[in-house]
């Protein structure tokens, strides 16, 4: 007994800095956030009364905040299938390892080194309306130009092509690590049997990959209900809030209108669709490590 | 595999690598030309103006943001590797009871995103007195359950015989820790203080908010104040600023992308 309470206190002293921060700044910041939802807040954020569910009711009822959440599904609809195409596509094509893949893979991957303020830049120089280099190429070719961050239908497919671009570095790779990691002896076999081409992708190398497609599915979608910085850098949520997604609309109501109680109610809506997210994949991965 | 097939391949390969890479390189040209080039639609540089980076590195203040963000970015990996390496050994080589709770408690923090509780620790920084510091950008930023997690998982490869031999030895608790398990810990510790740095430095959100004046800024919040400016209008100033600012991770990316992918995939199979 007296020895596992030695062993308690050796452990905590370990534990301690990790933990402190775990408390300070996760822990108590989540039970906070909780509380402030049910109750309202003055300009500082002190609470100052209870609401119960007045916040939440309030906010199935706003209609910018429905907007948002609109927005934001438009925007994984666009984001997701696109980067995970993209990224499986560079990811096989570079698997085997043949003359110069080095180079490739070094520029498939070369996106996840780009900070989000940076890539918002590049991608402002490409969408500029007068020297951007898209709105140049159409013209070139006759066409009308387009306001790539200007117009209301628009803007939200352009700030979706630079989440694309973005994050196809980081999801390109998993999926090549994840294709590396594939048994040899498994292309063998399938070899011995004949399969080759489109069957031996349909039915060897894609089952074997998919808890990394799994895995980039759900860090894509998650991603995207976090997104703020390509919307802060290019739009600030417009034209006519076209392009404003949940963070940046709970960043406003903190930032800019000081509404901190109605702030926090959104951040555990986005809490509770994140979370179920994350647990649906463990779930399915359990299941899947299970029965193979 | 037969000849044109393979040639289509490299074709394709040339094709996406081009339409990755070409906003890189469009404002690269951008930050080497003139900005009466740029506005006739002569994207070619006649000539190559280098001193655009110097006068990014003066004009935008970048040589002061680009401070911040490294004294900033390498705190953070510094503690957060320490801090990993600290929580993974104990529960790794210090069987307690609840050591198991303490590893899910960390771990359901992950799946707490930063962006719901920036409101609270925007509070808490602010009460702190914390606001416009170092530290304020740094401490919320320093716990990292991926970090213990990876070092976890290296840690289960050491043979608990090592540690057993130790104690009966009689070598201190730190001592092995130091001496045997950070040693063999190497690699993830590498390989986490590369990805650390990498999203440190180029993190966003939270710097934002936790600071309102210049001089603690780090540089992608300056490329923010840049692009907002007036000076947004001297396309070939902010695209040399914008340069300057990916260089840095993009030498990082290129050393460190072998283990980044090892480190990256472990963590994705869990």
């Amino acid at each position: 007994m007296k020895h596992a309470r030695h062993r308690l206190l050796g452990a905590a002293a370990y534990l301690l800095p990790a933990l402190l921060i775990f408390v300070v700044f996760t822990l108590y910041p989540f039970v906070l956030t909780c509380v402030q939802s049910v109750f309202t807040t003055n300009a500082k954020g002190d609470l100052i009364g209870f609401g119960g569910l007045d916040n939440y009711v309030r906010l199935f009822q706003s209609a910018l905040y429905r907007i948002s959440l609109k927005n934001t599904i438009v925007y994984i609809v666009l984001t997701v299938p696109g980067t995970m195409v993209l990224s499986l596509g560079m990811a096989l094509l570079t698997s085997r390892d043949r003359k110069g893949m080095g180079i490739f893979r070094t520029i498939f991957t070369l996106t996840m080194g780009i900070s989000v303020a940076a890539a918002s830049m590049f991608w402002t120089f490409m969408f500029h309306p007068t020297m951007g280099l898209l709105n140049t190429a159409i013209e070139m070719f006759g066409g009308e130009k387009i306001g790539w961050l200007t117009d209301m239908d628009i803007a939200i497919v352009s700030i979706s092509i630079v989440t694309i671009w973005m994050n196809t570095g980081y999801c390109y790779l998993i999926l090549l690590g994840g294709l590396k990691s594939i048994d040899k002896t498994y292309y063998e076999c399938a070899d011995i049997a004949g399969v080759s081409g489109w069957q031996r992708l349909k039915r060897v190398t894609l089952p074997l990959l998919s808890p990394f497609l799994f895995y980039v599915l759900v860090i894509s979608v998650v991603n995207a209900f976090q997104s703020f910085g390509v919307i802060d850098m290019m739009t600030h949520g417009g034209p006519a809030n076209s392009t404003n997604l949940l963070v940046y609309s709970i960043y406003e109501d903190v930032f800019v209108n000081y509404n901190y109680s109605f702030a926090a109610a959104q951040g555990v809506v986005l809490f509770v669709i994140v979370t179920g997210i994350s647990l649906f994949q463990m779930k399915i991965v359990e299941r899947r490590v299970t029965y193979q | 595999m037969k000849k044109y097939s393979l040639a289509l391949l490299y074709a394709v390969l040339i094709l996406l690598a081009v339409l990755m890479v070409f906003p890189l390189l469009f404002t690269i040209l951008l930050s080497l030309s003139d900005n009466a080039d740029i506005m006739n639609g002569q994207y070619w540089p006649q000539v190559l103006h280098f001193e655009n980076y110097a006068e990014a590195f003066t004009k935008a203040n970048l040589l002061y943001y680009m401070k911040n963000s490294v004294i900033v970015a390498a705190v953070t990996t510094f503690c957060q590797v320490a801090l990993a390496l600290l929580a993974a050994y104990a529960i790794v080589f210090i069987p307690f009871r609840g050591s198991g709770i303490v590893f899910g408690l960390f771990m359901s923090g992950m799946m707490i995103p930063m962006d719901v509780l920036m409101i609270t620790n925007f509070q808490t920084i602010n009460a702190a007195g914390l606001l416009n510091t170092y530290a304020g950008i740094i401490l919320p930023c320093i716990g990292s359950a991926f970090g213990i997690f990876l070092l976890r998982q290296n840690m289960k490869q050491i043979p608990l015989e090592l540690k057993e031999a130790s104690d009966i030895a009689g070598v201190g608790q730190f001592y092995f820790f130091r001496k045997v398990v950070v040693p063999l810990s190497k690699n993830s510790i590498i390989t986490l203080a590369v990805y650390c740095f990498l999203v440190s430095w180029n993190n966003y959100l939270w710097p934002l908010i936790a600071t309102t004046k210049d001089e603690v800024r780090t540089i992608q919040i300056g490329l923010r104040m840049l692009s907002a400016s007036d000076t947004q209008q001297d396309f070939r100033l902010v695209a040399a600023a914008t340069m300057i600012v990916t260089i840095p991770t993009l030498i990082l990316m290129f050393f460190g992308q072998s283990r980044l992918q090892e480190g990256l995939t472990k963590g994705a199979l869990k």
